[in-house]
């Protein structure tokens, strides 16, 4: 979000109130589907196909009702590709309707010229188009073959209808932050505004942290960046651990998860952040009695993520006031304790017990919805009875339900 | 983009508004601003100034905007400079009185 906050009269920090949640979210994600045109290599919903029990138009609506009585002013809708919704317009139209602002990020694909024409007619609507290189190359060894063109097509439609301003979203990765004034020049000839985000260990993006997150001397670079001439760049506040560094990034500088912002998944689950698609951080559901509302006040883990958390070991580090041990999800996926520091802590703090960390020990996200890889299937052709072998999976989200049910062979 | 205007000093005697795309969620610490048009977010952090910025429809000014919700004449200072900052951000606009 970007935060502008009064000086003057003030009762306590801000960033102390919003520890202790707020009685409606400030904003929220909410992802639409798991369906997807792409099948990004850090994809954080590990999206692809869609799940039979998404949320219906009718109890899509129901939610935004419910936004609306909360005053949520507006909320982050994504996917998968949100727009391969049959009823993306019409629940975009509802939103708008009932004073629920919408920010929806795209891959493009549905962006056509006459889409463009309408959105550039709405005061309500914002758009952010995923962008995860700067050229063809960089983008879509990320985001698969052709999906830059289509980006960049999305982009040309925007502007020619006039709608100055969208977002063009970028997933930092080791791979384009040397990009970082190409993303900002590509900005400025649409007249749009560069918006740049963490990648995270989370969904697909566990698979591939290991080679895309920035290196320590590459975190540094974009920090630089981001003090030297960010005022303009929209970072959605993600970048808090960086604050170690020294002075402050603008923004919020918190983890909001489940305190001023949330999830919620395509089948209506509720989860503390969108990076957090884990049992361990499931609220509820909007189905459930009571439905969004009671989820966010009452729940058991979001009323345990507002009470003071204990910053375990990093609180005897000078930068704890700043960084306030980084993000949770990051830590989560790459199995290090909550209480600790985030992988990416820029002391070098998280690098031993990152060694410690066994291989294939980090827990792994709850739901995959990616489509299955063409790969070669063993065909078991031995006949009577032998030893079930199980070959371990290729890569952590390849794994299935039946993953590991080995029948008895003695019924 | 939409600076071909020189920023002028905040006047505490001109007669101000919310701008009509701005929505207001009071909250514990004062309150939430969110402008539907330049999708920002601002935070009230007082309760004493969400009540002046609800009193400056009602009011000829901003000063007597503060007045009217209780903040003492030497304050004015603080409560103007907040002001001057929602101003900044389009969340007020100067009232001419059309």
């Amino acid at each position: 979000m970007t935060a502008l906050a009064t000086p003057g009269p003030g009762v306590g920090s801000l960033v102390d109130q919003f520890q202790l949640g707020l009685d409606a979210p400030i904003c929220l994600t909410w992802e639409l589907t798991y369906a997807c045109n792409l099948s990004c290599v850090h994809c954080l919903s590990s999206s692809g196909r869609r799940d039979p029990r998404e949320l219906s138009t009718a109890e899509c609506k129901a939610v935004i009702d419910e936004l609306e009585r909360m005053q949520v002013f507006y909320v982050n809708i994504g996917g998968g590709e949100p727009t391969v919704r049959p009823d993306f317009w019409e629940l975009v139209d509802y939103a708008t309707e009932h004073h629920v602002g919408v920010k929806f990020s795209t891959n493009g694909v549905k962006i056509t010229p006459e889409v463009a024409r309408r959105l550039a007619a709405s005061d309500y609507v914002d758009v952010q188009i995923s962008l995860d290189g700067a050229s063809a190359e960089v983008n879509d060894a990320v985001r698969g073959s052709g999906s830059y063109a289509t980006a960049l097509r999305a982009m040309h439609n925007l502007a020619d209808a006039g709608f100055t301003g969208f977002k063009i979203s970028v997933v930092m990765t080791r791979h384009n932050i040397a990009q970082l004034d190409e993303f900002q020049a590509i900005a400025d000839r649409f007249d749009a505004q560069l918006r740049i985000t963490r990648l995270r260990p989370s969904g697909r993006g566990a698979d591939v942290w290991d080679e895309l997150h920035p290196t320590a001397a590459q975190q540094r670079e974009l920090y630089d960046w981001l003090c030297a001439g960010g005022e303009q760049v929209l970072t959605g506040d993600s970048f808090f651990h960086l604050s170690g560094y020294g002075e402050a990034l603008p923004g919020l500088n918190l983890c909001g998860a489940g305190r001023v912002v949330c999830l919620i998944d395509p089948v209506g689950d509720d989860y503390a952040c969108p990076f957090a698609i884990h049992d361990n951080f499931l609220a509820g559901n909007v189905r459930d009695a009571g439905g969004f509302t009671t989820v966010w006040r009452e729940s058991e883990l979001f009323t345990e993520l507002r009470r003071p958390q204990s910053g375990g070991a990093c609180t005897s580090c000078s930068a704890f006031d700043s960084c306030r041990g980084g993000c949770m999800a990051a830590k989560f996926f790459t199995g290090l304790p909550l209480d600790g520091p985030d992988p990416e802590c820029v002391k070098g703090n998280a690098d031993a017990a990152l060694l410690d960390v066994a291989a294939g020990t980090a827990p792994k996200p709850s739901a995959d919805h990616s489509r299955a890889r063409s790969r070669p299937v063993p065909v078991p052709v031995s006949i009577g009875l032998r030893p079930v072998q199980r070959a371990a999976p290729e890569r952590a989200c390849d794994e299935n339900p039946l993953a590991g049910f080995a029948p008895s062979p003695a019924g | 983009m939409s600076t071909e205007t020189l920023p002028r000093p905040f006047d505490v005697d001109a007669g101000w508004r919310l701008h009509p795309q701005v929505s207001i969620r009071p909250e514990r610490f004062g309150a939430l601003l969110y402008h539907f048009g330049t999708r920002r977010l601002s935070f009230l952090k007082s309760p004493t100034l969400l009540d002046v910025v609800r009193a400056l429809d009602s009011q000829p000014s901003a000063r007597t905007a503060c007045l009217a919700a209780g903040v003492a004449a030497a304050e004015i200072p603080t409560y103007t400079r907040a002001l001057a900052t929602l101003a900044q951000s389009s969340m007020i606009c100067e009232w001419t009185g059309e």
